[in-house]
């Protein structure tokens, strides 16, 4: 830590006094350097260095079994990186090196949430509830580490507080009706959003998602773009994103990273990204075009303006 | 010289005792994967196989003298046969309905059934231990010498140890060639993969389970016979025990393979036996719990076992 | 009313009961058919092929009912039924010693069990019956157990609904319960039994219920509660005498100290092994419990090992000791509370006070309990039972989590073992067996995962009634494994498991609008 922490505290005071944000030469919020993973012989990642601002989309894309999730699982700390740093900006403290904090610490002290491909929500927990799980460390306190909330003293203001703002997030996703029912009991879609409201009520500068197009009908995923897009412009955070679906990628990402087989194979905007050779052929490989999976032919066709709903 | 004949003593205890825990272990085991659950009621199985031993003992007894090869023989079939339908009863009454719960439901369940059938026992032969008096006698004698106090101190290889160290091997083999090499054994092995997919292509899951249930029973009950011969007594209450340490040693071998199983038994009997023998006697159930905790800490695949990669 | 069963199913039907007669046989005539009976010098085999013979007959007579209720012949059943039922239930009540030559079986208790199934069988398929309208048919009855389980699930959602209700009025029977005419030291000693049962049961509930985790061995916080207790309120514990103490200390300072050690037992035991599977972590809590239970036998400096600590006092009141037998000496130096009071001693005062006191820190518990479950910890324990993952992500320390969560669990554990060792006057390790955690873990499971007022139901059903009818001590362990293993395949949250959220947006009555949410 000791080497690290010189070099942040210089980093650290180039946050610091912050008020004016829009400075140009603004440190980008998340940096990934030389990032390597290995379990036992297989190299999932390797060697992938990319960039994630602030109020941008970053997109990360790339064919299956690119090692897409694996870097998301380095990030929030279900794997420690073989090799690599990962810091984060925060305004006004040290940065954070992601890969050496333990996984929860990365949601409560870094500010990094994220989703799951497979999704993740407490199923028996209703809605309401599942956003109130989320803001358990500020609520932790108020509730003095527990013994002060027993008999109640000022917990409940604080309690309030955490409900109004899972009901903002609830209006955002349009299912303030819903809050009493059971998670489990939402259709798949609506899951969805619910989990990205859910990470949203941890407070975080960085938002990661895993997939959240997935198995998303045309319109729940414009819905989704909408509420994206809201995001970054409404709370000014940075959101990383694994996606399958180019509607999604093309049309909301700022830049886009595309992986394959565990390397770095094209970073930029998606204009960049779209002409790459390096892209086309690790999508095409060498073959003809009837060979292209539809996802792809639709994404090389439809050029990125189309919204999800014109499939073939 | 006595030093090492102590030694050689212990040595050939351990490896006794180490056969039974590695053939009940090896029930643990095969039933962990093949549906992921930890078959709690296995230990009652070994009992419910030394009572069996027992009675068809005392029967042959009653029925006159048998060429005892032939008894054995006879005993060892019969214990087989009538536990392996306690095996398969129980999977079919109590654990087929559970297969899609929680691992827990399926754990609480099995120690539902572990109770019912030690009482089972209980209710039915009484609480009383049972003796049974030796069958095999004789051995040859491998060290001879005397100990600290002068007195003759004999090492020998009894005939009974060689019996069980033989059909242990026999077993073991017979149950790889099993595990290996058939169509059974290879069923078992997709059933393991995936289920449903094993289902698809035409494998008859239910059967295939159901025969895992009466190979570990089986197993058990040679263990129990053993037991029997080599304890000469027994009560509604070794089951839980020798299920216990049983189960540490699947884990120590490294739970789901075979000859894990059986090395993690013999490891498993000859710490017991060795903590026994050097430091103290009524510790060592506490040196085996031990290890367990150890093992499930530092090494949860254990010595054999497969990594399992936590999935997000 | 012929039997009228599709000639292509009838080979079916007999490999049916064919197959089931064999199982049967098979599982039966070895242990039930020879019963090894010691006599002098060694033992024998006993025959009893009679009762083989009675449980193959059983098990057909079974398999027929259910096959025929599945072509839809129920009207056969409920009348066959009805009329073993009644057959039974007449000779079981009047027909004296008489009928036990024809009975199946020598056990009364066997003999009801028949008659209820054969009841329960007639009642049963009457219903179906009714439901179809039509006495047979072919009938798909997939529907049946699920409306069963509807039934429970809207049983177990009024009471979890009016829980403040019947929790008032279950206290206010519990408040009058030792003034009621009739009752007795022994249904007082009962009741306390029974209360210290619903402590552990509501202890273990926080560690299973809300936070998921399966604790095998939480009998290691109730012996080390119990032992606590006991190493300072007995003045014959091994550690006073080194201590050079002559008098144990107060029940009041004893009690709250066996607690703080439990907790810190469970922080300690915990700590290592939270991070395990579920699974496994069932196993282990289980190798704990065994390890403290062998160290208990063993350590014979500190516990007295198998001959355990005995002479522990009942609860002082306001200083006074409220003990009756006192030798002399110690007679000079305290003063009875009855004496002081200038009542005659009455061993049933002391137990009624013991009941108050166990009554008050049960309710105690309860208010904890309920009071935990909407502070951010308790939804952190049912978040981590739902998603540990998830939560990871969301920022929950699950470990911290975890070992609150088994810190308070053992802390009433401890406690409830203070109130077994005064109740009993002795602890030994022979009270904190495997069988305690597992009967523990069946009031749990019994009761409902999370329920409160199931854990009541069940510690009365579980430990209550055995204590009044003695004669069924002898299959009550039988019985816990037989009902664990039905709850799980019937009902696996538990009989009157139902959640209500910890917190609503909308109050209670817009739930009806959106329909599902139980």
């Amino acid at each position: 830590m000791t080497a690290a922490a010189g070099d942040s505290v210089m980093n650290g005071s180039t946050g610091n006094g912050s008020a004016a944000n829009d400075r140009a030469d603004r440190r980008p919020l998340l940096t990934v350097e030389h990032l390597t993973m290995r379990f036992g012989g297989l190299v999932a990642i390797d060697d992938v260095s990319f960039r994630a601002e602030d109020r941008k989309i970053t997109a990360i894309i790339g064919p299956n079994g690119a090692g897409k999730t694996t870097v998301f699982n380095c990030l929030t700390g279900f794997y420690k990186p073989t090799v690599g740093r990962l810091t984060l900006q925060r305004e006004g403290r040290m940065p954070a090196y992601l890969e050496r904090m333990e996984g929860f610490r990365i949601a409560s002290e870094a500010r990094v949430a994220r989703t799951f491909q497979n999704i993740r929500l407490f199923p028996k927990m209703t809605l309401l509830e599942n956003l109130v799980v989320a803001q358990h460390n500020k609520l932790m306190r108020a509730s003095g580490y527990t013994v002060r909330g027993l008999f109640g003293f000022g917990y409940g203001r604080e309690e309030q507080k955490a409900v109004e703002q899972a009901r903002y997030w609830l209006e955002q996703i349009g299912l303030v009706d819903r809050a009493d029912d059971d998670a489990d009991s939402l259709p798949y879609g609506d899951q969805r959003r619910l989990e990205i409201a859910r990470a949203m009520c941890t407070e975080p500068v960085l938002l990661c998602l895993d997939e959240p197009a997935a198995g998303l009908n045309p319109r729940e995923s414009a819905d989704l773009n909408a509420l994206l897009t809201f995001i970054r412009n409404e709370h000014r955070i940075g959101i990383l994103l694994i996606e399958h679906d180019m509607s999604v990628v093309m049309q909301i990402s700022d830049h886009i990273v595309v992986l394959d087989y565990g390397r770095k194979i094209s970073d930029g905007d998606p204009e960049f990204v779209r002409q790459d050779p390096a892209v086309i052929r690790a999508y095409l490989g060498e073959e003809e075009e009837e060979d292209l999976p539809d996802i792809v032919r639709q994404d090389l066709s439809a050029d990125g303006a189309g919204g999800g709903g014109d499939r073939p | 010289m006595y030093h090492v004949a102590y030694f050689l003593d212990q040595l050939i205890n351990g490896v006794t005792l180490g056969a039974i825990y590695g053939l009940v272990a090896i029930g643990y085991t095969m039933v962990y994967g093949i549906i992921g659950m930890i078959n709690f009621a296995h230990g009652e199985i070994f009992m419910i196989a030394s009572f069996v031993s027992l009675i068809v003992f005392l029967l042959l007894g009653l029925a006159g003298g048998v060429w005892l090869p032939l008894a054995i023989l006879i005993v060892l079939l019969a214990a087989m046969l009538f536990t392996a339908v306690y095996g398969w009863t129980l999977e079919r009454v109590a654990y087929r309905r559970l297969r899609a719960s929680p691992r827990l439901a399926a754990l609480i369940t099995a120690i539902g059934m572990s109770i019912f059938l030690q009482n089972y026992v209980q209710l039915l032969q009484g609480a009383r231990n049972k003796p049974l008096p030796p069958q095999i006698t004789g051995g040859v004698e491998v060290v001879n010498t005397t100990n600290q106090a002068g007195q003759a101190y004999a090492v020998s290889l009894s005939y009974l140890q060689m019996l069980i160290i033989v059909l242990t091997i026999v077993l073991m083999v017979v149950f790889t060639v099993l595990i290996t090499r058939t169509a059974l054994g290879r069923a078992q092995r997709a059933c393991e993969q995936d289920r449903s997919m094993a289902a698809l292509l035409g494998i008859n899951v239910d059967r295939t389970i159901a025969l895992t249930f009466v190979m570990g029973a089986s197993l058990a009950a040679v263990a129990g016979l053993i037991f029997m011969l080599r304890y000469g007594a027994t009560d509604f209450f070794v089951g839980f025990l020798t299920g216990l340490k049983a189960f540490t040693a699947a884990v120590l071998g490294g739970i789901g393979s075979l000859p894990g199983a059986m090395l993690g038994g013999l490891l498993i009997g000859l710490i017991e036996v060795f903590f026994a023998g050097y430091f103290n006697l009524e510790y060592k159930d506490v040196a085996t719990f031990t290890v367990l905790v150890l093992v499930l800490i530092f090494r949860p695949t254990g010595l054999l076992g497969k990594p399992d990669i936590e999935k997000v | 009313m012929a039997v009228n069963i599709p000639p292509a199913d009838r080979k079916g039907v007999l490999i049916e009961l064919g197959g089931t007669a064999l199982v049967v046989f098979a599982l039966t005539v070895s242990l039930v058919g020879f019963h090894i009976k010691d006599i002098s010098g060694g033992i024998t085999l006993d025959l009893r092929f009679v009762d083989v013979a009675s449980a193959v007959a059983i098990a057909i007579v079974v398999r027929g009912w259910l096959i025929l209720m599945r072509h839809g012949h129920y009207r056969i059943v409920t009348v066959s039924a009805a009329a073993v039922a009644v057959l039974l239930i007449v000779s079981l009540l009047f027909g004296g010693a008489g009928v036990q030559t024809w009975l199946p079986f020598k056990a009364k208790l066997l003999q009801w069990l028949l008659a209820i199934l054969s009841a329960g069988f007639a009642v049963g398929s009457a219903v179906r019956m009714a439901r179809e309208g039509r006495p047979a048919g072919s009938a798909q009855d997939g529907a049946v157990p699920d409306e069963q389980a509807a039934l429970m699930d809207r049983v177990s959602a009024q009471v979890q609904r009016n829980a403040l209700w019947i929790g008032a009025i279950l206290f206010l029977a519990a408040a009058v319960f030792p003034f009621m005419p009739g009752v007795n030291l022994q249904y007082l000693d009962i009741a306390v039994l029974v209360l210290t049962y619903i402590m552990l049961g509501w202890g273990l509930n926080i560690v299973v219920g809300l936070a998921g985790l399966l604790d095998l061995g939480y009998v290691a916080f109730y012996a080390v509660g119990a032992y606590s207790f006991a190493l300072f309120a007995s003045p014959d514990s091994p550690l006073l005498q080194d201590l050079g103490w002559t008098e144990g200390v107060s029940f009041w300072l004893c009690l709250p100290f066996a607690g703080l050690m439990a907790a810190l037992a469970g922080v300690a035991l915990g700590f290592p092994v939270l991070r395990l599977r579920g699974d496994y972590l069932a196993i282990v809590t289980l190798g704990f419990g065994e390890m403290i239970r062998v160290t208990l036998l063993n350590f014979y400096s500190l516990t007295k090992g198998p001959d355990g600590i005995s002479n522990i006092p009942p609860p002082s009141l306001l200083g006074y000791s409220t003990q009756s037998k006192m030798d002399e000496e110690t007679l000079e130096n305290t003063t009875e509370f009855h004496t002081a009071m200038g009542w005659e001693f009455d061993q049933a005062d002391t137990t009624i006070l013991l009941y108050f006191v166990i009554l008050a820190m049960a309710l105690a518990t309860n208010f904890f309990t309920v009071r935990v479950r909407k502070l951010p910890v308790g939804r952190a324990w049912e978040a981590l039972r739902e998603d540990e993952i998830a939560c990871r992500s969301l920022g929950i320390n699950p470990t911290n989590t975890k070992l609150t969560a088994f810190g308070f669990g053992a802390m009433f554990g401890g406690f409830a073992g203070s109130f077994f060792a005064t109740r009993q006057t002795f602890v030994s390790p022979e009270s904190f067996t495997f069988i305690e955690s597992a009967v523990i873990l069946a009031i749990v499971v019994l009761g409902g995962f999370g329920s409160q007022i199931g854990v009541v139901v069940a510690a009365f059903l579980l430990i209550g009634l055995p204590e009044i009818f003695r004669e069924l001590q002898e299959y009550r362990m039988l019985f816990f494994g037989g009902s664990m293993v039905l709850i799980m395949l019937w009902r696996p949250a538990g009989l009157l498991a139902h959640r209500e959220p910890t917190i609503r947006m909308h109050g209670r009555r817009a739930r009806a609008s959106t329909g599902s949410g139980g």
